[in-house]
């Protein structure tokens, strides 16, 4: 038998130690991943209803709680996204960082808006958690008085809609909107929260919006489904596009009641909406150059989307927004909800099976060309309004000058449904550019209106 | 001769107890699962779950399983060679947490799989393959989907 020297057994130990050590580690790590497997959450808190804070629910989820707390972020894209933009504090607005303005961007869009709110102030939209600060801000408060519906998408209004309606969400909504906003304001704590999009108790995505609910059932009725309850005929897929649709969409308020509508009950495209608004004679302001009556497209996301190449595959917001990750052993949805341009790995690669780079310059190529397209359809416009501002002076008749005033309307409401579009044209290129070629066709007809 | 005795047993015993660790954990993580040819033992850790689902999906599930497109066909020893080491890395990987996203086939890997399409296609392939000289054809560059459905 070998004799041992003391060292040779001391150096022994040592790697019999390392290798437990090392076996003990994969051992726990093993245990630790089969345990998160077994159980995706644990119950730490119970969740109601009427559980609002997010801080609540992510005891629960911390890990979706985390991603979603990150919309603070604030990154640029090529053509959208947010940079901070510092600024002094007043007393009027007391933030100290904002998001660029579109305005500087585009001088075109303060002729396109005289006479209207968005004319003075009109930025990048920031991340989830800045909507309801930004809209408290915004100057637009100042340059005319906004209703409480707009709240319907700057906060969330779940829990305070079934408070006011004394558990009736819709009377909640009724109640709400016709209110000065300040007023409606002090009802409602959080930007968008957890409840919002998902049902307390089991998880499942919900609509908790009533605009989005009566708006989709009437677009569904001008499909042919009758009663329509997004609720309980959406597959899941389809929620996971609804309940961003909420409020990503074009919109108006309606009446003196001010009832936040969407404008689908003859379809999505914008051919339907300005149908819709043409039916019902609605404007949202008269132009300060050329008197024409107006409409101002809001964020038609979910309308250009279900027009594009994505929608018709099936893909979702979801999807390319808040792509999977892996946790762990767990899978999760990215509730840091931003552009997919910011994670292509995930948002595209999970179908598409090119380089990063490759179809990151694929999507800016189509963002590019969109951008040169709707600069040369803002362009026309404001050469339109000029014509007619020229017209007016000299006295042309007003059989002409209505008719160049209407097809301002229509050429500026083209022009604003796609760069009012959060995706500088990647939610439906083709679309996009048809729309733009039809607003630019629209201030041709306008001048030649005024020429006849 | 006590002292040398003492120490033998007490290495022993140190092996003895590092044995047993890893005989556990090797159980405790269904490692012999591993030397199956079944598929399911590939998604056992979930991450391969979007995997083994489109396989599942895909024309080949009834003739072929992971292992028969990506481990190579030519021995037994270059079979386990290929087990062992994407066994091996694959374990690191999804304990360090460090692999990227979506998860894509290496380049040897992506070799293996095409020696196996060949190794039952062969007498197809033969016939549309370019000259020996020129860049040889990748089967799955058109048909992607054969293996897992997308």
């Amino acid at each position: 038998m070998a004799e041992f020297g003391k060292t040779k057994l001391i150096g022994l130990m040592a790697v019999v130690a390392v290798l437990v050590f090392a076996a003990t580690m994969l051992l726990v790590d093993i245990f630790e991943k089969k345990q998160e497997s077994r159980s995706p959450f644990f119950r730490v808190v119970e969740l109601t209803d009427d559980t609002e804070d997010p801080a609540e629910w992510g005891k629960n989820f911390p890990l979706q709680y985390d991603g979603y707390v990150r919309t603070v972020d604030m990154v640029r894209t090529r053509f959208g996204g947010s940079e901070a933009v510092l600024q002094t504090p007043t007393t009027e607005d007391p933030r100290t960082v904002t998001s660029q303005s579109k305005l500087d961007h585009l001088p075109e869009l303060r002729r396109m808006w005289a006479g209207y709110a968005f004319s003075k102030d009109f930025r990048e939209e920031r991340g989830h958690a800045y909507m309801l600060e930004d809209q408290i801000f915004t100057e637009r408060q100042q340059a005319a008085p906004q209703p409480g519906t707009c709240l319907h998408c700057h906060a969330s209004v779940y829990v305070p809609y079934k408070k006011a309606g004394d558990g009736d969400l819709m009377a909640g909504f009724e109640k709400l909107n016709p209110l000065p906003y300040a007023e409606a304001r002090t009802h409602v704590t959080h930007p968008i929260t957890c409840i919002d999009c998902h049902d307390a108790v089991t998880m499942q995505l919900r609509i908790t919006r009533p605009g989005f609910i009566e708006g989709i059932a009437q677009a569904k009725a001008a499909e042919g489904f009758s009663a329509y309850d997004v609720n309980r005929d959406a597959s899941h897929q389809e929620m996971r596009t609804y309940v961003c649709a909420q409020c990503h969409v074009e919109y108006y308020f309606k009446g003196s009641e001010k009832r936040l509508t969407y404008p689908w009950s003859k379809g999505l495209k914008v051919e339907d909406i300005l149908a819709y608004y043409d039916e019902v004679q609605f404007k949202d302001w008269t132009h300060a150059e050329t008197g024409a009556p107006m409409l101002k497209a809001q964020h038609p996301e979910f309308e250009m989307w279900a027009q594009g190449t994505h929608a018709r595959a099936g893909v979702s917001c979801a999807d390319c927004h808040m792509p999977y990750r892996r946790a762990g052993a767990l899978k999760i949805s990215e509730h840091h909800v931003r552009s997919p341009l910011l994670d292509v790995a995930r948002s595209c690669q999970t179908c598409h099976r090119a380089s990063a780079e490759e179809l990151l310059d694929r999507a800016e190529s189509i963002q590019e060309r969109h951008a040169r397209l709707r600069d040369v359809a803002l362009n026309s416009l404001v050469d339109l309004i000029d014509d007619i501002k020229t017209a007016q002076a000299a006295g042309t008749d007003a059989e002409r000058l209505d008719a160049a005033r209407q097809y301002q309307r229509k050429a500026s409401f083209y022009v604003d449904f796609v760069e009012a579009e959060n995706s500088t044209g990647f939610h439906a290129d083709q679309e996009g550019a048809r729309i733009l070629a039809e607003s630019i066709n629209f201030s041709r007809l306008g001048q030649r209106a005024l020429m006849r | 001769m006590r002292r040398g005795h003492g120490a033998f047993i007490v290495v022993m015993v140190l092996f003895g107890g590092l044995i047993g660790l890893g005989a556990f954990t090797f159980v405790y993580a269904d490692g012999a699962s591993y030397m199956s040819s079944d598929a399911r033992p590939c998604a056992n850790c979930h991450v391969m779950r979007a995997q083994y689902e489109a396989w599942q999906k895909s024309s080949h599930r009834e003739v072929a399983a992971c292992n028969d497109c990506h481990a190579p066909h030519s021995s037994l020893a270059a079979k386990l060679a290929v087990k062992g080491l994407n066994g091996f890395n694959h374990s690191l990987a999804f304990t360090t947490g460090r692999f990227p996203e979506p998860i894509r086939i290496t380049d040897f890997n992506r070799d293996v799989t095409e020696g196996a399409c060949r190794h039952c296609h062969d007498a197809m392939v033969h016939a549309i393959d370019p000259v020996p000289e020129e860049e040889e054809l990748s089967c799955v560059r058109c048909h992607v989907d054969v293996g897992h459905l997308h």
